[in-house]
């Protein structure tokens, strides 16, 4: 096992540039996921880490080394990849011993390292198939069965779950993240999905357009959004943003352009004068006869919850409210916003305030 | 010349056009005898399932004629030929065969294919392979691929021409203009008369069918190699396989089913090689085939039907469980796993 640290690392295509300079401290043990829309070199990065991009600029470390120009099979990495890229050729149990064969281990050692990773996986009773064989969720924990047989410095997972249906998706999800907590194995995770971020990561790096937009633990990024990226990127449904300024007179009042008055939580004097975006999550409001009025566009009951769209100061917001809702599309509720979750954005850098 | 071209063109439109008109006319026949509008409702779903029982027997219909015409009827026909004499009017059981089994000219042909069955093959899958994969990495391989592919498209007949002067021989003292003989000579040594030397003209015979199928195996490993999706070969990166492994181990592994096919598709191409050797040699200096020496008894100098018929047979029977693995290969490879 081993810490992970990506210097200042930049890599182009051409004349493109697609990682503009990186900088992220992996610890010793740590399930670390890159999370970003698709083209902002999330991959890319992985890919550089595992040595099948070359670094244009910067360094990347495993341990106390530099990768930079080592070969992936000196890296002592294993990757994951989205289509589980299993040798199709080869058995389960031939594909998961691949790499210790090339590395001229014998029959008896093969053996003991890939029985109990295939216990570990559920993976005994197939080992003798061959990948056609076997459903999606089977091939992946092909995969990872491959990888965790290296017992690797790192583990390296590209969008693993991608190509899974929703529920064996969840159920994956929970797998992955025992098998962290069993071997406790550094690991870097790429995906677009900011649940699967969220709920599986030890940290989070978000990335946009070749650049770290905010580092952290997955709560302090959904608490703590640094910018309107990962304030809109992070939490589903995503955050409302409503345009306005505050009020001169008095910094914990918001007024919206058509001059609805919304509460502050933390007010910032500094603030005043400026055009700010009031951000507030769907779940931070709940239903108060004395508060503000919204109107009620769409209701979506889901049993354990209520997701409604509404339109408050102008815009359409999406609301989550822990109780059952009695109104109809056109109706007007009243809502109180808790102001201990509220935030503001400077509209024109973007930045947290 | 423009007559020649004028007739070529009304025949096209003659043939075309003649397809057109059986396919247009059976089609509309059949709606007049089975209609399926103006009649009532049963009627016209009872019209519709006889329209769709009998309209692909009458769009398959012409092709399965001219198979049997030209494919059913030649096999049967040359069957019984080959258990009848000379002329074709007495029969003779199984003496043909015998006689073949026996005969030195036979024996010396059948000894000549296999050793063409054992070098074409395998000698253009493997350069086709390589070809193939080298020309992958390289940024002029798409030219050094046209130029590997364009001989395919020269008729056996030429390419032996061409390579009658590739191995042409001039008596001592006169210049050799055959490119083989020159270089020999330039570098000192002795000019061959190579088409005349038993055995190795074989090879010099094979060499030429070697150049135009190469291509072929080229182009279609070329198209296998490029459907092994990228992360395998990438997985088997950090697993850490070397170059070399990872084309013997994941690579070829991965397009075998390809291989076969191109493999047993110049198989019976190689069964059946009549044209280089009738150009190059004829059959003398014991470089004979087969399928030539079917030629020879049935149409030319033998005059023999049964024999000729006989040496067909031989042949077909080599063909046949070689095509069906290959169909039934071709098949698994287009179907998917």
């Amino acid at each position: 096992m081993a810490s992970v640290d990506f210097v200042n690392v930049k890599k182009s295509f051409g004349s493109h540039p697609v990682i503009k300079g990186v900088d992220v401290e992996i610890a010793d043990g740590e399930f670390v996921i890159l999370v970003g829309p698709s083209g902002c070199g999330k991959s890319t990065l992985l890919r550089m880490l595992a040595g099948l991009e070359n670094i244009s600029a910067g360094e990347i470390r495993i341990g106390d080394k530099v990768v930079n120009r080592l070969a992936p099979k000196e890296r002592d990495i294993a990757m994951v990849f989205q289509n589980y890229a299993l040798y199709p050729h080869m058995t389960v149990a031939e594909n998961m011993a691949f790499s210790l064969k090339l590395k001229g281990a014998s029959k008896a050692e093969i053996e003991t390292r890939v029985k109990p990773a295939a216990e570990i996986l559920g993976l005994t009773p197939l080992l003798d198939r061959y990948p056609r064989q076997l459903s999606g969720g089977q091939r992946q924990r092909v995969a990872m069965g491959r990888a965790i047989v290296r017992d690797p410095q790192v583990f390296l997972f590209d969008e693993p779950l991608s190509n899974l249906d929703a529920k064996l998706r969840v159920a994956m999800r929970a797998e992955i993240k025992e098998l962290h907590q069993r071997l406790k194995t550094t690991t870097v995770y790429v995906t677009h999905d900011q649940i699967e971020a969220m709920t599986m990561a030890d940290k989070i790096v978000v990335m946009h357009d070749g650049i770290v937009e905010q580092i952290g633990a997955p709560l302090e990024l959904y608490d703590q959004p640094a910018n309107l990226f990962v304030a809109g990127f992070i939490g589903s449904p995503a955050m409302n943003m409503i345009k306005g300024r505050l009020d001169p007179e008095n910094a914990s009042r918001f007024i919206a352009l058509d001059g609805t008055v919304l509460p502050v939580g933390k007010p910032v004097e500094a603030a005043k004068g400026k055009d700010l975006i009031y951000g507030l999550r769907p779940e931070s409001m709940r239903l108060d006869g004395s508060g503000i009025p919204i109107t009620v566009v769409v209701i979506e009951p889901t049993g354990s919850e209520t997701q409604m769209m509404a339109k408050l100061a102008g815009v359409d917001v999406a609301c989550v409210f822990h109780e059952r809702v009695a109104a109809r599309p056109g109706d007007i509720i009243n809502v109180a916003i808790d102001t201990r979750s509220t935030h503001l954005f400077d509209a024109e850098s973007g930045r947290r305030l | 010349m423009t007559a020649q071209i004028l007739s070529a063109v009304f025949t096209i439109i003659i043939g075309v056009g003649g397809c057109v008109v059986y396919f247009w006319t059976a089609n509309r026949l059949l709606d007049v005898i089975f209609p399926s509008r103006g009649v009532s409702g049963a009627a016209a779903i009872d019209n519709l399932r006889r329209q769709g029982y009998i309209r692909p027997w009458l769009f398959v219909g012409p092709a399965m004629l001219i198979l049997a015409v030209y494919l059913i009827y030649p096999v049967v026909a040359t069957l019984i030929l080959s258990v009848h004499d000379r002329t074709g009017q007495n029969f003779v059981g199984m003496a043909n065969y015998s006689w073949a089994f026996g005969d030195r000219e036979f024996l010396q042909a059948i000894f000549n294919n296999i050793l063409w069955l054992a070098v074409v093959p395998a000698a253009c899958t493997f350069l086709g392979l390589i070809i193939a994969v080298l020309t992958d990495k390289i940024w002029w391989g798409n030219i050094a691929k046209s130029l590997v592919f364009a001989p395919l498209a020269i008729s056996f007949v030429g390419a032996s021409v061409i390579w009658k002067f590739v191995y042409e021989y001039r008596g001592e003292g006169q210049a050799q203009i055959g490119i083989l003989n020159a270089i020999v000579q330039y570098f000192g040594g002795n000019p061959q008369v190579w088409i005349s030397t038993p055995f190795w003209n074989n090879f010099f015979l094979m060499v030429i069918l070697i150049w135009i199928q190469t291509g072929f195996a080229m182009v279609i490993l070329s198209s296998a190699l490029r459907g092994i999706p990228d992360e395998t070969i990438e997985a088997a990166t950090i697993d850490g396989a070397s170059g070399f492994q990872i084309f013997w181990k994941i690579m070829i592994p991965q397009i075998w089913g390809t291989i076969a096919v191109v493999w047993t598709t110049i198989t019976i191409l190689v069964l059946k090689v009549f044209d280089i050797v009738l150009t190059m040699t004829n059959g003398q200096w014991n470089s004979n085939t087969l399928a030539n020496l079917m030629f020879d008894w049935m149409f030319r100098g033998g005059g023999d039907f049964g024999r000729g018929a006989a040496i067909a047979v031989i042949i077909m029977l080599a063909v046949v469980p070689i095509m069906i693995w290959n169909i039934r290969q071709a098949n698994r490879e287009g179907g998917g796993h």
